[in-house]
């Protein structure tokens, strides 16, 4: 590993993104408008959205981050450049960390625009810091930009890349605690979700909203947010293979 | 100065059942240039990833530079151009050079004489993506340029160029080669392989011959190498 290649691959990718501006703008309007929408049903009723709102800013970045990341991948492997790469003095996870790197400082940006837009514009009531929705709102961008390096690993088309987003993302979403409390699922269900990752950061988001101090059951959700992000990326970096068979 | 810069001894590879290559030994001295011939399917692009380590071998050996292939100490070694260019069409010229060059540890100065060896100074602002495949290839070729490696392998490198650049290509190949460098190229057509003074003609995973263009041709009695194959083809049936 070297900190000049994993910077020079994240200022790469960095770069291809500043070529295609639309992306950019998608990244970062989407959640936006999809909030806003959220915040004008549930205008009439009460409470609901201040409920649901923490727990869909790290959903909606979650998401993004992880469909962008797997076909950027894949995108990598399939024009060749990942083997090209792979025969020149760079470290596995000097690529992984670069993407990571790059997608995560975007992951800022569109973290605090949604946090702020859903407090100050969208009217939603939050107990806690609101910095700190913000940080959970990032590790859930990072989880979800190294939970699409890994699934990437596993797809040979775009059309597979894309379908691993129900097939990975959704479950989690329904299990989280978003629907219904995750106490109250069924035991089995009760087990799945605990060892999800989204579980915790919907946990930790609700906890914020809730609870003026961050207790140290928001901060354990938060490491084992960032633990999942850490362990996806080890198993990434396992799955690239510089020789093929 | 090393003895022999590629040295093959009964490579084979078994890719999903079927034998990519069979037996291939051969060995490559520096400062040349060696033509890798055959039809498409005979095995060339497997044996270009074995050269430069991205393929594994199921038997044999295959040693690069006084190193078994694959070695960590190669990958800034080796120059490799594969078949379709492997670039990032969001990028331009000087950007993907500039990334793969800060990568092979290479100071920027190197990227500006590369991109003027492959005569794309005035596209290099321009995003790769709206190049033409002959401007792609060189951009391509020039990635496999920087930090003048001792080896360059070339799969299919002027493939769709105009002949007016194929020309100029060719004469790069050969002041690379005067100056030492070692060049492994692999096309399927025959008239590039008129140009290669050595050549290694590949058939089914198997060496058809292998030595320069001149005892090919005398040995056969022919006057090009495709007549030369040919008749090599036909006594291997």
């Amino acid at each position: 590993m070297s900190p000049r290649r994993t910077l020079a691959t994240s200022r790469r990718v960095l770069m291809q993104l500043f070529h295609d501006p639309r992306t950019i703008a998608l990244i970062f309007v989407v959640p936006l408008v999809l909030l806003g929408l959220l915040a004008w049903i549930y205008n009439n009723i009460p409470f609901v959205f201040d409920h649901i709102g923490p727990s869909l800013l790290c959903i909606f970045p979650f998401v993004v981050m992880f469909l962008i990341t797997s076909i950027a991948t894949l995108r990598e492997r399939s024009s060749g450049t990942l083997e090209r790469l792979l025969t020149m003095p760079i470290g596995k996870l000097d690529l992984l960390l670069g993407y990571a790197l790059s997608f995560g400082l975007l992951a800022i940006i569109q973290a605090t625009l949604a946090t702020e837009v859903s407090i100050h514009i969208y009217g939603m009531h939050v107990a806690g810091p609101e910095w700190f929705l913000i940080i959970v709102a990032l590790a859930d961008a990072v989880l979800g930009t190294t939970l699409g390096l890994l699934a990437s690993a596993f797809a040979r088309t775009e059309f597979q890349a894309v379908q691993f987003m129900p097939a990975l993302v959704l479950p989690q979403a329904l299990l989280c605690g978003l629907l219904v409390p995750v106490a109250t699922l069924p035991t089995a269900l009760h087990w799945i979700a605990n060892c999800l990752p989204l579980t915790y950061a919907v946990d930790a988001m609700s906890r914020v909203s809730r609870q003026t101090t961050l207790t140290q059951r928001t901060y354990i959700d938060l490491i084992v947010v960032l633990s999942f992000a850490l362990l996806a990326i080890l198993l990434g970096a396992a799955t690239l293979r510089r020789q093929t068979k | 100065m090393q003895d022999n810069t590629i040295v093959a001894k009964r490579v084979t590879v078994v890719r999903e059942g079927t034998k990519a290559l069979a037996n291939v030994s051969f060995e490559i001295a520096p400062g040349k240039i060696t033509g890798l011939i055959g039809p498409s399917g005979s095995g060339k692009t497997t044996l270009i990833r074995s050269v430069v380590g991205a393929q594994r071998l199921t038997a044999g050996s295959l040693q690069v530079l006084d190193l078994a292939a694959g070695s960590k100490g190669l990958r800034s070694r080796i120059g490799y151009v594969t078949q379709s260019p492997a670039i990032y069409d969001d990028l331009t010229t000087r950007q993907n050079l500039v990334y793969f060059a800060s990568i092979l540890g290479i100071a920027k100065s190197d990227v500006t004489r590369v991109i003027q060896e492959v005569d794309l100074e005035k596209q290099t602002a321009q995003l790769v993506g709206s190049m033409s495949g002959g401007q792609r290839a060189r951009v391509s070729l020039a990635i496999a340029l920087l930090g003048d490696p001792a080896l360059l392998i070339l799969d299919e490198p002027t493939v769709g160029l105009d002949p007016v650049l194929r020309e100029r290509l060719w004469q790069l190949f050969g002041s690379l080669a005067r100056r030492g460098r070692t060049l492994l190229i692999s096309s399927h057509v025959m008239d590039e392989a008129e140009r290669c003074p050595d050549l290694l003609l590949l058939r089914d995973g198997k060496v058809l011959s292998h030595g320069p263009k001149r005892a090919l041709l005398d040995r056969t009695n022919t006057h090009s190498v495709q007549n030369a194959f040919l008749q090599l083809a036909g006594g291997a049936q």
